[in-house]
């Protein structure tokens, strides 16, 4: 276990409740997806583990430190004045790692995220895809290990998302990380997730979990599988099963 | 051939006018005290050469320093707002109420509190006043404009005050901050030239004294070498800030993706 939330409930101001009585919890190394209709407080749920607010009730909890977090949103979110690897360097150069150190890790990171080449280029010379690789590649850069992921490729075209899905895979297999991942999109929870988390309409809680087993290697052909439309048919129902 | 006509165009044109100018002025017989031919101005220019020189160095000193000062306190105290949103509250209302009264109508109490004997500084103290709020609100809105992901990710990789402001707020503020100095060179030209004519004595030394001057003494060739000079400052200022804007800028600035066609 990496993670817990307790029955956790949080208003906005403007009196949204975005989440009531939500109880999940996040095992170490674990690709947890979450899914669930429009407005129930998914980004509300990664704000609250990432500690950037507090929860009205309940609690978060962390098996012992809180883990080095990297989070990935929707948009790119890249800083336009500064190239791809000085947008990779940022959690390192935030943290007083020397220059030098910072330069080398960020390169890795950034070839990691296949973007080796790309080192001096501005977002703006960039395609979406692969502005969202600069994005990846700040977050592993720090080598986190929980990756809190907010519909990342949403804005992606079909074989863009396809490709950083495989390529995200090989990430998460490599370092270990726990990975959250926010997705609106039922074939993508299903490709990727070892979990996935199903939620109610706001206020949001957790209504079905549903633990997946795909193969550790996929690609293209587990997409044809009947196992895969097996998960992807068990994730819809749940969605669809307004409870 | 498209970039040298969009030089070129607006050069004949200009050639264009001046020649139409001289042609009718000199056709129409026109004393000089009342429309002086362009050949009539460039005599002037040439004739009071040292001195316009020696006004227009007077007038750009008082405007660059005026300018240089506020920015320097624009920027300072639109950081300060941004770490304070009770100084902010506390302070705005005073700066648009410095804003919006005419310059003009302040002019003279500042002429006389700052002193006569200490001219320039008075002047230098008028094209602050005029140039300074352009700076503070467009700087205070730049760093209001930082993208709100950008800082939840600063925090939550630990990053101070310190650092958001100068790795993320500071750099968003800049296309602001360029456009308004590009605002506030001109306001300060404005403020110098405005001040001088409220000081109006031959204390000042600037150009708009050398245009009282020479209107005084119906020097209408000079008056019109003085306004030109007065132009050509202007637009200097204009497109040296337009080059730094582009220097800064070009690389990764939405404003410059057009010229790159
Ligand atoms: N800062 C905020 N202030 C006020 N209301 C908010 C704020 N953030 C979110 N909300 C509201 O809380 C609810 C849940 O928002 P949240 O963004 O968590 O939903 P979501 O599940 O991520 O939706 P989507 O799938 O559309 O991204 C929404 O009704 C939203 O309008
Ligand atoms: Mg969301």
């Amino acid at each position: 276990m990496l993670l817990s939330l307790r029955d956790v409930s949080k208003s906005f101001a403007s009196g949204t409740q975005a989440l009531k009585g939500l109880t999940l919890d996040v095992g170490a190394g674990e690709f947890l997806s979450l899914v669930g209709p429009s407005g129930c407080g998914k980004s509300t749920a990664l704000r609250l583990i990432a500690g950037l607010i507090a929860p009205d009730g309940g609690a978060v909890n962390f098996a012992g430190d809180k883990p080095e977090t990297g989070f990935v949103f929707q948009e790119p979110t890249l800083m336009p004045w500064a190239n791809a690897l000085t947008n990779a360097r940022l959690a390192l150069d935030l943290e007083g790692v020397a220059r030098g150190e910072a330069e080398a890790r960020a390169a890795e990171a950034l070839a990691r995220a296949g973007l080796k080449g790309f080192e001096q280029a501005f977002p703006r010379e960039l395609s979406g895809g692969m502005k969202m690789r600069v994005s990846i590649a700040r977050a592993i850069a720090a080598k986190p290990k929980l990756l809190l992921m907010d519909e990342p490729f949403a804005a992606l075209d079909e074989p863009a998302r396809q490709a950083l899905n495989d390529d995200l895979l090989t990430l998460w297999r490599e370092d270990g990380m726990t990975i959250v991942f926010v997705t609106h999109s039922v074939y993508e929870s299903a490709y990727l997730s070892t979990r996935v988390a199903v939620f109610s309409a706001r206020p949001g809680r957790v209504v079905e979990e549903i633990a997946l087993k795909p193969p550790a290697q996929r690609d293209e052909r587990y997409r044809l599988t009947p196992e895969f439309a097996a998960a992807a048919g068990r994730i819809s129902a749940a969605l669809k099963a307004k409870p | 051939m498209k970039a040298a006509l969009k030089y070129l165009l607006p050069f004949a044109l200009g050639v264009a006018v001046l020649a139409a100018w001289q042609i009718t002025v000199r056709a129409l017989d026109v004393p000089v005290y009342l429309v002086p031919a362009p050949s009539d101005i460039a005599r002037a220019f040439a004739d009071n050469f040292p001195s316009l020189m020696a006004s227009l160095w007077a007038t750009l000193q008082v405007t660059l320093i005026a300018f240089v000062l506020a920015t320097a306190g624009g920027v300072g105290l639109a950081v300060i707002f941004s770490q304070s949103r009770m100084v902010e509250n506390t302070l705005y209302p005073y700066a648009v109420a410095l804003q919006v009264t005419p310059v003009v109508a302040i002019a003279p109490l500042i002429l006389i509190w700052v002193g006569y004997d200490r001219i320039e500084l008075a002047l230098i103290l008028i094209a602050f006043l005029v140039s300074f709020f352009p700076i503070l609100s467009n700087t205070t809105l730049g760093l209001k404009s930082a993208d709100h992901n950008l800082i939840d990710l600063f925090k939550l990789y630990g990053a101070s005050r310190w650092q958001i402001l100068v790795r993320l707020q500071l750099p968003s503020a800049l296309p602001y901050l360029l456009g308004a100095m590009k605002i506030a060179g001109g306001l300060a030209l404005i403020g110098a030239v405005v001040a001088e004519f409220v000081a109006g004595s031959g204390t000042a030394t600037g150009l708009a004294w050398r245009i009282i001057e020479a209107g005084n003494r119906l020097e209408i060739a000079k008056m019109f070498a003085c306004l030109a000079l007065l132009a050509a400052l202007g637009i200097a200022i204009f497109a040296a800030l337009s080059a730094l804007e582009y220097a800064l800028l070009h690389k990764w600035h939405e404003s410059a993706l057009k010229k790159q066609g």
